[in-house]
């Protein structure tokens, strides 16, 4: 794990305005939404780092987050590196700034495989890649209206198709089911089960 | 002389090449394709979401239900990340067992993968033997997990339970003759394990039947070789992982680099390819099959010496024995509020990735102190490498085509989640 600590204060010095963190021999390295391009571009080609494999593009909706430690960001992108050469992970992740309208700037200029990781964080929560080649929603339907990842996004969803005799062609309509939930969310209090 | 422009081609998403729903609009220009962009999510299910609204336990299944050929594998990456964040201790038995079965459904993905990509390019046969060999895997997953393919075997902290000391039979009925009952049954006598030593020893001679079918094939080499080339930077570049990082020559396995359960104890080698083309990810597979034999084989010696619990005594976590709850007040209780509220993560996000079949699957999970999920995120390799498609097609045939689609391995089920 000595190799985790040298990261770490690898990281540390080279990003002092990001914040890093470790937790399940894990590294996660917080950065603002506007620097994360020069940010990656730096682990990818630096000699302490060399993360030259993207692995994963996820997109996080934190608005029903518990006591939101993110400075009130609702949206983030977390990338998840991988160095090939030092057999390391890195996880990268970017708050952005606005709520309403998420921007962040796109990461395929760095990682080409970002291309279809970025159409599907657009896609399932709305966060709008500035400079993407071609950002098109992925996974939804042709004309899907909505981000069906966000966290008000209804789970039953908001239209159910159906072929309509009459129109003699499948047309969508408001869903007839019921949203049903046999198991509540609970979240324990600070210290629950250390008694 | 007329003016001859690229046309527009549809092709899926139903169509037995596309293995599964893909749909891609081709740009031709004669038979030599131009721009290849796939429409996918045709098979979207939304099973991050659906994880946010259920408790742990009862999205294991649904892992199953990603890449469908490669059931086992799904759920272990699951419950790794879970184990991970809980600091729950997996009982060496069990961590042989999934090694077992990881191994197990490595044979399955890549016999379902050679017997399909084999007809796409033309090879009937190959197809039917592949597919006779599945069904011997399949029936020590129906051993141990009562469901031949989706098995929700693997839970958060062990197995569900031990491997079964009989090998279930088959019985005389009113269509079978009394004497292919008892020739179906000679290898059924004993345990799970012995069933599975049987084939660990029979299977090699059918890997060598593939090969003798396909390896030094004209057919097959014409089709495959020197077809979707792609150099090991390149690969890297893309987010290729498993069999299409290793057919480039990068050798690069977490079983080997980041080993999780039992795999540093194990004896094996990485194959990797040289030309980075179909017909070196062929062969890479192939041998992969060879090695995943030798695992199993170790892990079935060892299964047999080595007695013990197959799921964690942490019973916040882990269901206790079904005899302690008729009797003891405290397991029922256990039992009571695991399988209605669940239990509770602890705050934080976790990456877990196994090597898949397929690459590297991954499951990236975000908690918030409750009994579900916050976020889930899964990382499918075969997403990558459909990314790609495009890039590796380009200036081939559209019969090129289909064999880069069949070497790129692709189940549906896992990259549109």
């Amino acid at each position: 794990m000595s190799d985790l600590n040298k990261l770490i204060s690898n990281l540390k010095s080279t990003f002092p305005q990001a914040t890093v963190n470790k937790k399940f021999d894990e590294v996660t390295l917080s950065v603002h939404g506007n620097a994360v391009i020069k940010i990656l571009k730096k682990l990818k080609t630096g000699s302490h780092f060399k993360f030259i494999q993207l692995i994963d593009i996820a997109a996080v909706d934190y608005s029903q987050y518990p006591q939101n430690p993110f400075d009130e960001s609702r949206y983030a992108v977390v990338y998840h590196l991988l160095s090939l050469k030092n057999n390391q992970r890195l996880r990268v992740r970017a708050f952005i700034e606005d709520n309403h309208f998420p921007v962040i700037e796109t990461a395929t200029t760095i990682y080409a495989n970002a291309d279809w990781y970025e159409r599907e964080a657009f896609d399932l929560f709305g966060v709008m890649f500035l400079n993407h080649p071609d950002l098109r929603r992925i996974l939804t339907d042709y004309g899907f209206i909505g981000h069906p990842f966000r966290k008000d996004f209804p789970m039953i969803g908001n239209v159910e198709m159906r072929y309509d005799p009459e129109q003699k062609r499948v047309i969508y309509q408001p869903v007839t089911i019921e949203a049903r939930n046999n198991v509540p969310r609970v979240i324990d209090e600070e210290g629950f089960r250390n008694g | 002389m007329a003016e001859i422009k690229n046309y527009t081609m549809n092709f899926g998403p139903q169509h037995p090449a596309a293995h599964g729903v893909l749909r891609l609009v081709l740009e031709l220009d004669g038979e030599v394709i131009q721009r290849a962009d796939p429409h996918i999510g045709l098979l979207h299910r939304a099973t991050e979401k659906l994880a946010e609204n259920r408790t742990y336990i009862q999205s294991v299944p649904y892992m199953d239900r990603l890449d469908y050929v490669s059931m086992m594998m799904n759920e272990h990456a699951y419950v790794m990340a879970i184990e991970k964040m809980l600091n729950l201790k997996v009982p060496i038995r069990a961590q042989y067992i999934r090694v077992l079965f990881d191994e197990i459904t490595r044979l399955l993905n890549h016999l379902l993968w050679l017997g399909c990509h084999a007809l796409d390019v033309g090879a009937m046969s190959v197809f039917l033997y592949t597919f006779r060999e599945r069904e011997d895997l399949f029936d020590c997953y129906e051993a141990v997990s009562g469901a031949r393919m989706h098995a929700a075997y693997y839970r958060p902290g062990g197995v569900y339970r031990d491997l079964p000391d009989h090998m279930p039979q088959y019985q005389n009925s009113r269509f079978t003759r009394p004497s292919e009952t008892h020739r179906l049954n000679e290898n059924r006598q004993g345990s799970l394990l012995d069933f599975i030593e049987d084939f660990a020893t029979r299977f090699p001679g059918y890997i060598d039947e593939y090969e003798t079918l396909l390896t030094d094939n004209r057919i097959w080499k014409q089709r495959t070789v020197g077809i979707g080339v792609v150099s090991p930077e390149r690969a890297i570049e893309l987010g290729f992982t498993g069999p299409m990082l290793r057919g480039s020559g990068i050798e690069w396995d977490l079983r080997k680099k980041q080993p999780y359960e039992v795999y540093d104890k194990l004896d094996f080698d990485i194959p990797v390819g040289v030309e980075g083309d179909c017909y070196d990810r062929y062969l890479v597979r192939i041998e992969e099959m060879r090695q995943s034999v030798q695992l199993i084989n170790q892990c079935t010696k060892w299964l047999r010496d080595n007695p013990g619990p197959v799921i964690s005594d942490n019973q916040k976590f882990a269901p206790p024995k079904r005899t302690d709850m008729k009797e003891d007040m405290e397991s029922m209780i256990h039992h009571f509020k695991l399988f209605t509220e669940g239990f509770h993560l602890p705050k934080g996000e976790a990456y877990a990735a196994v090597e898949h079949p397929k690459g590297e699957f991954g499951i990236y999970m975000v908690s918030d102190g409750a009994n579900k999920p916050y976020r889930l995120k899964i990382r499918a390799p075969g997403f990558a490498h459909l990314a790609s498609l495009d890039e590796m097609t380009k200036g081939h045939m559209i019969s090129d085509l289909v064999a880069i689609i069949g070497t790129q391995d692709i189940v549906f089920g896992e990259i549109d989640r």
